[in-house]
């Protein structure tokens, strides 16, 4: 599975866990406007290290702060 | 006696300035004269009163209009459950309640239930203010509900200075709920020293927040860094303009600092070390992370000092004592924050909790509350509970569960699901497992207790 798609599916999974609405991410989709709050990110961001390694928001020389779902693929796929 | 809040903002305060969210504006010269209450102030007197609202004002001009007439003020955060309110009630012995809510069941307490409303309303009715009351703080507790911490007036407003009358007043915004620790020593700044404060209305989004605190031209904003890393990753980031920027109530780390340093430019950048128990402890105001060694030692009425590698402090300001028995809060008029510390050069930097106490985002959590709602799941025979770091929270709970019937590690989906589901429905958001790993065993030290790595 892409790392997207990995991604995706955390997203998806995690809005469902927390009880929340998730509209399809695209690239556009500006994170704190996805309904999910930053306790959500938090999850997401520990679970994707368990699957994929890497957690680019702890490794970081700089810490960066994606808005935009896809400054957040972008993230990961820099890292890996 | 100390004053009241009603009478030191009626004496000490510059006039002007007010409290506003979304929806309400209060003038706060206003609230000397007028009632939230409909005028049932005196009815509350020398009672125990709990205040539970959706309204950050309508508690805030409860608090004005209350402190000095109720003998204790019990202050409900946001985003409690009922279990806890309950517990609260019995507990503080609550024998009247202040709300905005609708649905509260009117044998809750003995006494009256009264409503409030965030709006002023002229009044005559001038109740004495002769009780020191005691503000009852909530901190998260281990497995019987919320700790309640006594305070007064006089310790929590320890740390705030009096208006010069020269400077521009500051015109605050805070992402903190003014019920807790954190949040109140704000408002409590604007009551008592001036200026105005937006607060967020009851689940306000931070993108509707952001641009009503810049129509508001907040000068001073404050939260925790998680609420701040949040700020940061809004394309609405830039829509504010604080001059003067204040951290507390988590670990502060340097890249955090740098890069608020560097976007917003401000004139101030302040980390707070405060905590419910402690009260105000120290601020940092060199954009540094940790703190001086300097600090230690005796300040004015605070001392602190490191003991048991924890931060330990004694000062006016700090709580007087836990309601409703428990360990005691002081131990020779010292707190001990639990808060572990490395000494490196010349600064102390923060490394943890003592005690496996987990920081999710400022909000505390104890890992025995959030393994006594797992265990209650009939598959589980034990589990142990602790913090992961994470870099948007500070901290995140995960959860280890060794399973009653046939242990092994591995995943079991519909025992994970479950006991998530268990916690959704027993915890606040913040506590509940962003992790459950199912494991063959768990070590137990021969004193019977279950290891505990302070990770």
């Amino acid at each position: 599975m892409s790392v997207r798609n990995i991604i995706l599916e955390q997203f998806i999974q995690v809005a469902d866990e927390q009880g929340k609405q998730l509209p399809i991410p695209s690239d556009e989709l500006i994170l704190l406007d996805s309904s999910l709050d930053s306790l959500s990110f938090a999850i997401i961001v520990a679970r994707l290290e368990d699957a994929l390694g890497v957690d680019p928001f702890s490794t970081a020389d700089e810490l960066s702060f994606p808005v935009t779902f896809g400054d957040f693929v972008s993230l990961y796929e820099q890292a890996i | 006696m100390s004053l009241a809040l009603h009478d030191v903002i009626a004496s000490q305060r510059p006039s002007g300035g007010h409290l506003c969210d979304r929806s309400i504006l209060v003038h706060v010269d206003d609230l000397l004269e007028t009632t939230s209450l409909g005028g049932w102030a005196e009815a509350l007197a020398g009672r125990s009163v709990l205040i539970v609202t959706r309204s950050q004002i309508a508690a805030a001009a409860s608090l004005v209009e209350l402190d000095g007439v109720a003998r204790r003020l019990v202050l409900m955060p946001a985003d409690h459950s009922s279990e806890d309110m309950t517990r609260v009630i019995a507990k503080a012995d609550v024998t009247a309640i202040v709300t905005d809510l609708e649905a509260l069941a009117p044998d809750l307490v003995s006494g009256p239930i009264v409503r409030c409303v965030p709006a002023a309303l002229k009044t005559g009715a001038k109740p004495s203010r002769t009780e020191t009351t005691e503000w009852i703080l909530l901190t998260s507790g281990t497995t019987d509900g919320p700790k309640l911490v006594v305070h007064t007036l006089a310790s929590l407003s320890g740390a705030i200075q009096p208006s010069r009358g020269c400077e521009d007043l500051p015109v605050w915004g805070t992402f903190y709920d003014t019920r807790r620790f954190g949040g109140l020593q704000i408002l409590l700044r604007v009551l008592i020293g001036g200026g105005s404060l937006a607060l967020a209305a009851p689940g306000e989004p931070l993108a509707a927040l952001l641009p009503r605190l810049n129509m508001h031209r907040i000068t001073h904003l404050s939260g925790t860094p998680s609420h701040w890393r949040r700020v940061l990753m809004s394309p609405l980031a830039g829509r504010i303009a604080p001059r003067s920027i204040r951290l507390s109530g988590e670990i502060v780390d340097q890249g955090l600092l740098d890069k608020l340093s560097g976007f917003y430019k401000p004139e101030t950048l302040v980390h707070a070390f405060a905590s419910t128990e402690a009260g105000v402890v120290f601020e940092v105001a060199d954009r540094l992370s940790g703190f001086p060694a300097a600090l230690l030692g005796r300040h004015g009425s605070v001392e602190i000092k490191v003991e048991d590698g924890s931060l330990h402090v004694r000062s006016p300001r700090t709580a007087q004592r836990y309601l409703g028995g428990g360990e005691p809060l002081t131990k020779d008029g010292w707190v001990d924050t639990g808060d572990l510390l490395d000494h490196r050069d010349d600064r102390l930097y923060f490394l943890g909790r003592r005690g496996g106490v987990i920081n999710v985002g400022g909000l505390k959590v104890h890992p025995e509350e959030v393994e006594a709602v797992i265990n209650a799941h009939p598959r589980v025979l034990m589990s142990r509970v602790r913090g992961r770091r994470s870099a948007i929270t500070g901290g995140l709970v995960v959860a280890e569960v060794m399973a009653r019937q046939n242990p092994a590690a591995g995943r079991d989906r519909t025992l994970e699901a479950e006991i998530l589901d268990l916690c959704h429905r027993s915890l606040a958001p913040y506590k509940v497992p962003a992790q459950i790993r199912l494991v063959g065993s768990l070590d137990v030290a021969t004193s019977g207790k279950m290891v505990r790595s302070n990770a």
